[in-house]
Order: structure tokens, then sequence, then C-alpha cells
């Protein structure tokens, strides 16, 4: 089986949100990059767990970006990919992204392409999809179980109001959601390892970019928090009724 | 020129969002409204009190699968000439959404949180820590709304049910089971939440949150160590990497309100935290805020909302 692993780069959780040449730009100073974690701690993982319990196959992670992204990438070798690849662009859409990518699968012969749910950054949720289309193979959203056997994939899906088992055959692209694996943390081993493993870089083809982000904003300040002795908290309930007239 | 606009009924009652998709496909005034379903639908006819002119429904599609329904909503589109097609930002919404701006080559944005200013949508970004303006310049447009965005508008008239007499072509996926996640209200569509974290200290003492909940017509959602220590079902972690929420109300209790838990919560009109220590977090991030033990006030609360419920 090969896997295909859609890998991005995104500040940390915990990183500082400021924008800068007039706010159309993510201000990257001082901040720590990570992998994104629906990538890393449940598509990467799951992916290299179907290939161990398989005992064969190839897991590839595939990455949009500029060099400055090569330190999460062979974070991704570490923790078990066999090679990676990074289209080297500098991305403002969704679906340049997803062509770009497209572009460089298509004649790959990739049983699975498995993406997270969303970046946390952009929150888009979108190039999973895109690259489904492109190749041709059904997509199955915020799935949060994995099972492959004899080509055909059991999965666990998200749905409005709950949760739907689904069949499909290969190939097949999926977005990964909370539960499909646990986290890895790269050991002493596969770091080492990550070091000689391939890492290719490809140019980026032409593609279109039909929309892009053109200005960042920060939501308004918080106004002052309104606070209730404990002894009257049953007054919480009035003043969402009257006063901000939420219940 | 007109405007699509796809929704998922779920085969019950016409959900809250898709009500909104089609408020919200109409007051872009891209020309006539067509809304586009699938499999058991009713009461389709009401989406014209939302704008809808007409609803074309695929009876023989009866899975989200994601490849027959983008053919469907890309026939319908080329029938149409359709400049904007519309989603709901849900897992439907996911499925599909995508896949049609991939084939039509359209711009989209996803996740869209009110009216644009021409072709500038507003989205969140950064986990709901920032908005970005998105600028489509393709000239078919794909947006997908996120829930609680808009008002639904109320008005008159019926719309017209047609058929879908096109090839979806075969189906990719086979839906084996569904397992529904309880009766009540899903998460992203509540206009009241009432969450509560590991403050709590035990699923055994759940009973006055669900009752508080139940009291205010609310749904029930937890910090994500409640969900991964099993106190409470998955679907109920809110946060960064749990669902991403926006209601009018937001009832914290017992949450710390670390910066990943307020990531999926910061875009709720008002937030009301109860937290026995003075110094949490989330302090900073409500409009109101009880500096108590959940035990105590819990009780108080709930009698306040009977005797609120009585008065209406
Ligand atoms: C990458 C990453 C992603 C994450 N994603 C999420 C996410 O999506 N969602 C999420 O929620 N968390 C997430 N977390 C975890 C987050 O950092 C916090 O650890 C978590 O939100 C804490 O949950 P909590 O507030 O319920 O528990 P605690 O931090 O233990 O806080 C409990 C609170 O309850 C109060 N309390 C205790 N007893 C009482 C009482 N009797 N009455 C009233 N108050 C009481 C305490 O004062 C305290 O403030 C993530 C972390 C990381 C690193």
């Amino acid at each position: 089986m090969k896997i295909l692993v859609l890998l991005s780069q995104v500040p940390d959780t915990t990183a500082r949100i400021a924008f800068t040449d007039g706010d159309t730009r993510f201000d990257g100073n001082g901040v720590t990059f990570i992998m994104n974690p629906y990538d890393e701690w449940y598509a990467l993982v799951r992916a290299l767990e179907l290939k161990e319990a398989a005992g064969s196959g190839s897991v590839t992670t595939v990455t949009v970006g500029g060099a400055d992204t090569e330190a999460t990438i062979r974070k991704g070798l570490a923790i078990g990919a066999d090679e990676a690849v990074r289209i080297d662009a500098q991305p403002t859409d969704a679906l340049q992204v997803a062509e770009l990518i497209a572009a460089y699968a298509k004649d790959k012969g990739f049983d699975l392409v498995l993406a997270g749910k969303e970046t946390i950054d952009h929150n888009s949720g979108v190039v999973g999809g895109m690259v489904a289309e492109l190749l041709g193979m059904p997509y199955v959203p915020l799935a949060s179980k994995l099972e492959v056997s004899n080509g055909l994939a059991t999965i666990e899906r998200d749905v409005p109001g709950g949760v739907e088992v689904v069949e499909a055959k290969l190939p097949l692209a999926l977005s990964a959601s909370k539960g499909m694996a646990e986290q890895r943390i790269p050991n002493m081993r596969g770091i080492m390892a990550a070091r000689t493993k391939p890492l290719t870089v490809v140019p980026a083809t032409s593609v279109p970019t039909p929309a892009a982000t053109v200005r960042f904003e920060m939501p308004p300040p918080k106004g002052a928090v309104k606070m209730i002795p404990a002894e009257e908290a049953g007054t919480l309930i009035e003043l969402l009724h009257s006063e901000a007239k939420v219940i | 020129m007109s405007t699509i606009v796809f929704i998922d009924t779920r085969g019950e009652k016409l959900p809250k969002a898709a009500q909104e998709a089609v408020t919200y496909a109409s007051q872009l005034n891209g020309g006539p409204v067509t809304a586009i379903t699938f499999g058991e639908a009713n009461g389709l006819e009401s989406l014209g009190a939302q704008g809808a002119r007409k609803v074309i429904v695929a009876r023989g599609v009866k899975a989200v699968d994601s490849q027959q329904l983008t053919k469907l909503v890309a026939d319908v589109a080329a029938a149409e000439s359709a400049s904007t097609i519309v989603f709901v930002h849900d897992a439907t919404g996911k499925a599909v959404a995508p896949r049609v701006a991939a084939r039509l080559q359209a711009g989209m944005v996803a996740g869209a949180t009110g009216m644009p200013e021409g072709n500038r949508f507003k989205r969140n970004v950064f986990s709901g820590k920032a908005r970005a303006y998105v600028e489509v310049s393709s000239p078919v447009k794909v947006v997908s709304l996120s829930p609680n965005s808009i008002p639904v508008a109320k008005g008159e008239g019926a719309a017209t049910i047609e058929d879908y007499t096109g090839d979806p072509g075969p189906a990719g996926i086979t839906v084996k089971e569904v397992r529904k996640a309880g009766t009540g209200i899903p998460l992203p569509e509540a206009e009241i939440v009432v969450s509560a974290g590991r403050g709590m200290k035990g699923p055994e003492n759940w009973g006055p949150v669900e009752e508080l909940a139940k009291e205010l017509g609310a749904a029930t959602a937890c910090s994500r160590p409640v969900a991964d220590m099993h106190w409470r079902p998955h679907h109920e972690h809110v946060g960064q990497t749990g669902v991403a929420i926006r209601p009018n109300c937001y009832i914290a209790i017992g949450i710390s309100g670390a910066i990943q838990h307020l990531a999926g919560v910061n875009q709720s009109k008002v937030i009301a935290v109860i937290n026995k220590d003075p110094e949490a977090p989330f302090f900073k991030a409500a409009d109101y805020g009880i500096v108590g033990d959940a035990f105590e006030v819990l009780p108080k609360l709930i009698e306040a909302a009977k005797k609120l419920n009585a008065e209406r």
C-alpha cells in the first residue's frame, strides 16, 4: 500500500498572533512553528500504523512551502515516514496548494491520501477534498477511525449529530480528526534515520489562484468582565436574559 | 446569473444551518436562488420563506457521497449558470464544497462568518484568534457559511420542488451504520451551550450540568481532558482540537480557560465563567464571571433558570 500524507507547518498553538506588512502577512517573528497537529497526530501516525500492520508499503509526506518548512518535514521522517517531498512555493490559496499536490501525485499510484481535518492557522479544511477531486478519488472528511483490508477501507466519520461507518474501495482520500491514532514522539533512532531519508524538492508548476487572503484583523478587545458574587449566582441567569439577551 | 445553495436536510425537519445558508444565498443578491438537496427530505417548500425560488432534490442519493453530490451540484450549477454556490460549513459541506471548487476551478471561502463586501469575504483564522478577508477573483465562487453567522429570514412564499433528473454516477462509498449522538441539538448549531471541565471532579457529577442545559434549552460541551478521560463523549469536546463553536451564549463551569480551549469558543457572543479560582485565565475572556464552587453555584443557576422559564 502506497500512502501519501499531506503535511503542513503552522504556528504553535500558544503562539502570539500578530500581523505585519500592513496586516497582510502573519508575523512569524519569535514564533515556534510545528507540524499541524491533525496531520501529525492522526494522519501520519495512522498511515505508519497501517504500513506496519501490512508489513509492506510506503509512507510519503508532501508539503507545499519554502525551505523554512524543512525542519518540520524532517520531524515527519523522524516519526517514521519513508520519504518526503517539498513542493517549493509560498501558497496563498487552498486550491493552489491542492493543484500543486495533485500535479505531483497524479501518476504515482497512491492507494491512500490522508490529510488532517484542517490546519490550525487557516482552519479551512478543504485541501484534502480538492486533492481528492483532482485525483478522482472518493473522499471522506472528518474520519476518526480507519481500517484497511484487501483493498477495502472501513471508516468512521463525524457527521452532523452522530457518527457514520462507511466503506470504500481504495484508492481513497480522507481527512483525519481526533481518535484516528495516538501521538508518537520521535525517538533517537528515528531522528538519526531521518537525516539520511530522501527529502525531494520539486519546483512548483504554474497553477491558478482564484482566491487570496488580502488582509488580517484582530478581533475587537473584550470589554471588562462583570463579576457576580457566588451567593447571588442566580443573578447571572437574569442578566443573561435581560441585559445580554442571549437566553 | 443565479445563486445555488446546497443543503443536507438529514432527512428530518430543516436544520437551522440549512435555513441560514438559504437566507445567505438570497441576501447575496446574485439572481434567483435554487436550493439543492438529496435523499429523504420533507418540508422543502418552506425554504421559500428564506428566499429559495425552487428546490432540486436528488431522491436517489441517500448518503453523503462526495463524488455523487459533487456531480449533482456541478450539474445544477451548469444548468442554472450559477455564479455563487453556497454550502453549510459542516461535515456535509466539508465533503462536497472543496470538490465542487476544484471541479469548477472556483475560488473558495471556507467558513464565511457574514455577508461579503463585493468579492471580499470575512472568515475566522487562527482558531478564532483573528479574522481574515479573502478576495475571490474567479467567475464562479464557492462559499461555505459557518453556522450561527446570520439570522434566518422569515419571509413569505413557498419554493417549488423539482426532482433531479440527471445521473449522479456510481457511489464511491457505502454507509454501513449510523450512530446518532443523542437526540439533542448538534453542538455547532446550538445557540446556548453549557460546558464543564475537570473542575467537575468526575462523570458522576454531570447531573446538574445537564439539568441546567435542559432548563436553558442548551447543548452540553466539555474540555478536552474531560473527553480524553471518557467522562463525556468525544463529540462534546470543544477547542482547538475539538469542535469550534460560536453560540450566542457559552457558560463554562470548572474550566480553566487554556488557550487551546478558548480557540474553540472565543467566537461566542457572550461568555459566562464559573470557576473557584479567581486567577483562572478564563475570566479574562469572559463577559460575566462568578468566583465560586461549581457544586454550590450550579443549584442556584438551575433554580434561577426554572424561575425564568416559569415567567415566560
Ligand atoms: C496542542 C494542544 C491542543 C489542545 N486542544 C484542546 C482543546 O481542543 N480543548 C480543550 O479544552 N483543551 C485542549 N488542550 C488542553 C488545554 O491546554 C488544557 O489542558 C485543558 O483545556 C484544561 O481542561 P480543564 O480546564 O477542564 O481542566 P483544568 O486545567 O484542570 O482546569 C480545571 C478548572 O476547574 C476549576 N475548578 C476546580 N474545582 C472546581 C470547583 N469545585 N468549582 C469551580 N471550579 C473548579 C479550577 O480552578 C480550574 O481552573 C490542548 C492542549 C494542547 C497542548
